[in-house]
């Protein structure tokens, strides 16, 4: 028997649009945890489609557990022991728990076929206790956050003998202690002999439980290397095929006068007497768990959701409450974490995208004015660098970082000087998430303020000059870009130790 | 090299769209058509036939509106029906007739707006609200009118039903239906209020927080769907001399086929004026021409539901099988 599980040699995939993998080889030991990495369109959706049976392949060999093997169907993989869990996973959300993971494979009686519950109940808590899990078997899925929903997932991988886990970002909606909770998983299945692919933008979460890593650009396999031979900026290097110089690039930017200020904002269930202010050229970061009421927040202040009590203050002026329209005018914008939903029309193009805040003013009496759009739109285009195959293409058809990029730049041709952004670069890969960095630091210089709300530590940490804190609602912990510090900020999320003095700023 | 294949792509796509498969269908079945009846072509007979089809085409018209926001509106038959009972009522009680007529457009603009209203302040689906309005304005209908009928209305105002234009043989109707078809075509394609019409279809939280102002553009589409209700129902009543309380029974149902024919997705976002025009008058030949021949209105029922089938059929083999473009926004 050799070492490896899993073997894939000199695979190719080809599209009709050109080669999705190009000659990749890659190998999965028993019992490690190896990463696969690379910006977006790398390939990296295609091999697991490759690994779990989904895509057949145009050349190559699949070894899994020393026999070639050739998938019939994504299901005789799963059959096989190949399992896959994806960011949002696939549940029955009115099921309990144990209806979830036995989906499909409940013991039944032979004669009545009647599911026996009992044996059912009893499989889940023995599966619960060996991944340390505290939950309840008969609890609704509904009711369980997005990181006990992929711990269920996983519970459902095990229950039926995978000997491979594929994680596909797992992370990306977690918390840090969900995290944390997942990587102990991710540690015992490791214990137990089991295989897992993880898959994550998050540099820091892959140096956290890798043990070996896979780098993918364009199509190819850039190399095969053990955790401990390579630093970040190698791995940054190897992903984007160039040095990416700082992916923080802060420049400092002069501190001015108040220009937003707000007085003891409060919304019932999702924050209580908020106070900070924000000054032109400063990056105010927003950090806090989920749940902590950051976003709802942002919200409340753009007008989406109103606030319950409570003063805002532009340039010392009080504004009633104002319905986004109503900010927009008074030049504040809003860059929402849900992208798709809420900040850009996927099946529109980018020039409708692009002009939709202004539509009103750059039309002419009430007629489009077709050329003056298109201008603005490859001015900011060209700005922004985004990769499109046209100013016609509709943005469904974008990259996550071009998305981005799209619901930034509808903003850049409004009289904005406030930009709130909400996780501004979520799910993008590298590259993009450097220049996304770069344009939020030249916003600044300009003399706008940015209120950055992310869950993205060393971003919050690289990118602002302040740094307000929040859990539960309430303002933990404030911090200027001095004395900011990892164990800090987390000590203030986690707790509301730090509360009384939290609340001034500058 | 580039540019052929740049000509043969917009060859393609000029044929993948929907609005020209419709209109090949239209010559198509005119052509059949004439071979049938030698009455068939007759110009005369032509611009008559679009008397019976005009109110259903000027509601088409702010209903394409409507559902490519992704709402709809149901109600659009019920408030044609009110807004003839309010102006019959009216004129039997010894009201001048035009002022009548006014009364009637006013209720109706007021269902409309009724309609907007509860849907924007409530923000409750369109489907349901103007499904329960749908049969309250034909109840308030039936309560005023009972099961009679009022008729007798004067020549002036039947002209605007039956009349010609002047001294030559162009239908009142038409020349009004062509001019509000215009209108419309060009709000929707150029101006800034139907891309916002389009944007709201595709997704009304990211224009909300865009600052378009999503629950106005609703209200007054819903107001307006009422006010061209109403006035596509005094034609009607012109046309037909008399007013029921069942006046246009299942026109909506039968507007909404139209609207959809023509290619607008019912999810919104997706559509053109110009294929729903030629889809009202296909809708109409096609009645004009089964008439000639003699076969009864009720087999036109049959044939509009095939029609709708098969044009969704069409729409996506053509989508499929040349993997060309959808249908343009």
């Amino acid at each position: 028997m050799s070492e490896y599980i899993l073997e894939l040699k000199n695979i190719t995939k080809i599209f009709s649009g050109g080669p999705a993998l190009d000659d990749v080889d890659f190998s999965l030991k028993y019992g490690e945890v190896h990463s696969i990495i690379g910006e977006n369109g790398a390939g990296k959706s295609t091999l697991i489609k490759i690994i779990t049976g989904v895509y057949s392949l145009t050349s190559g060999k699949i070894i899994y557990e020393d026999k070639d093997t050739v998938w019939s169907s994504p299901i005789e993989s799963i059959n096989k022991g190949i399992a896959a869990i994806y960011q949002e996973p696939a549940i029955f959300p009115d099921l309990n728990i144990a209806e979830n993971i036995f989906m499909g494979h409940q013991a039944y009686n032979k004669y009545t076929r009647k599911i026996s519950w009992r044996s059912l109940y009893k499989k889940t808590d023995n599966l619960m206790k060996e991944l340390n899990i505290d939950l309840n078997p008969k609890q609704k899925i509904r009711t369980l956050s997005l990181a006990e929903r992929q711990m269920v997932e996983i519970a459902k991988a095990l229950s039926i003998k995978s000997k491979i886990i594929i994680m596909d970002e797992p992370t990306s909606a977690l918390s840090i202690s969900e995290s944390e909770k997942l990587f102990e998983i991710i540690a015992q299945l490791k214990n137990s002999g089991v295989s897992v692919i993880f898959i994550s933008h998050r540099i820091e979460d892959i140096f956290r439980v890798t043990d070996r890593l896979t780098v993918l650009r364009d199509g190819k396999c850039i190399g095969t290397k053990d955790i401990e031979e390579v630093t970040k900026d190698d791995l940054i290097q190897m992903m984007v095929g160039r040095k990416v110089d700082n992916l923080y690039p802060k420049i400092e930017a002069e501190i001015k006068e108040e220009i937003l200020s707000v007085k003891n904002l409060s919304k019932k269930g999702a924050f209580k007497d908020v106070n900070f202010s924000l000054h032109e050229g400063e990056i105010l970061g927003l950090y806090g768990l989920i749940g902590s009421g950051r976003t709802e927040l942002a919200k409340a202040i753009f007008g989406m959701d109103p606030y319950d009590s409570g003063e805002v203050f532009l340039e010392g002026q009080k504004l009633n409450r104002l319905t986004p329209s109503q900010a927009i005018e008074n030049g504040i914008a809003y860059i929402p974490e849900n992208r798709d939903e809420e900040g850009i029309i996927l099946g529109m193009n980018l020039v409708s995208n692009i002009s939709l805040p202004i539509l009103r003013k750059i039309s002419k009496f009430t007629w489009l004015d077709s050329e003056a759009e298109k201008e603005l739109t490859n001015k900011f285009v060209d700005i922004l660098e985004i990769k499109a195959s046209g100013i016609d293409q509709k943005v469904m058809n974008l990259s996550g970082g071009n998305k981005q990029k799209v619901s930034l730049a509808k903003w850049l041709a409004t009289k904005t000087k406030i930009f709130i952004f909400d996780e501004p670069t979520k799910g993008i890969d590298v590259g993009a998430k450097a220049s996304v960095h770069r344009f939020i630091s030249e916003l600044a210089v300009k003399g706008n303020c940015v209120l950055m709300i992310s869950s993205d530590l060393p971003e919050i940490i690289g990118m602002s000059d302040n740094i307000l804190i929040m859990h539960e609602g309430l303002v933990t912990g404030f911090f200027s870009r001095a004395e900011a510090n990892q164990e800090k900020i987390l000590e203030a999320a986690l707790s509301n130790i730090n509360k009384t003095n939290g609340n001034t700023n500058g | 090299m580039m540019d052929m294949v740049k000509k043969n792509n917009r060859f393609k796509s000029v044929f993948s769209r929907w609005e020209t498969m419709l209109f090949l269908i239209f010559i198509i079945f005119n052509i059949l058509m004439s071979f049938t009846t030698p009455y068939y072509l007759n110009a005369q007979s032509i611009l008559d036939m679009t008397f019976i089809f005009m109110e259903k085409g000027l509601v088409a018209l702010i209903m394409t509106l409507i559902i490519i926001t992704g709402n709809i509106d149901l109600s659009v038959a019920s408030t044609m029906s009110l807004s003839s009972v309010v102006m019959a009522v009216s004129f039997q009680s010894g009201i001048n007739i035009w002022v009548s007529v006014l009364l009637g457009m006013l209720a109706g603009t007021f269902c409309g707006f009724l309609n907007g209203f509860i849907i924007t302040r409530l923000s409750l689906p369109s489907m349901i609200i103007t499904l329960a309005t749908f049969s309250f304005y034909r109840g308030i209908s039936y309560v005023i009118l009972g099961d009679k009928a009022v008729s007798g209305f004067t020549e002036k105002f039947t002209y605007l039903g039956q009349g010609y234009i002047g001294s030559t043989k162009i239908p009142f109707p038409l020349v009004v239906f062509i001019v509000l078809a215009i209108v419309f075509s060009l709000v929707l394609h150029k101006t800034f209020m139907g891309r916002m019409i389009y944007a709201i279809g595709w997704n009304e939280n990211s224009c909300f927080a865009s600052g378009i102002p999503v629950k106005k553009i609703k209200l007054i589409l819903f107001t307006l769907s009422g006010f061209i209700s109403s006035f596509a129902a005094m034609f009607l009543t012109a046309r037909i001399g008399n007013t029921r309380p069942n006046l246009a029974t299942g026109f909506e149902l039968e507007i909404i086929t139209i609207v959809i024919l023509g290619g607008v997705m019912i999810s919104g976002g997706i559509g053109t004026m110009p294929g729903v025009i030629i889809s009202i008058f296909l809708i109409g030949t096609i009645r004009y021409g089964l008439g000639l021949n003699n076969i009864p209105g009720q087999i036109m029922l049959i044939i509009s539901g095939a029609l709708l089938i098969l044009s969704i059929l069409i729409n996506n083999i053509v989508k499929n099988f040349s993997k060309l473009k959808p249908l343009r926004q």
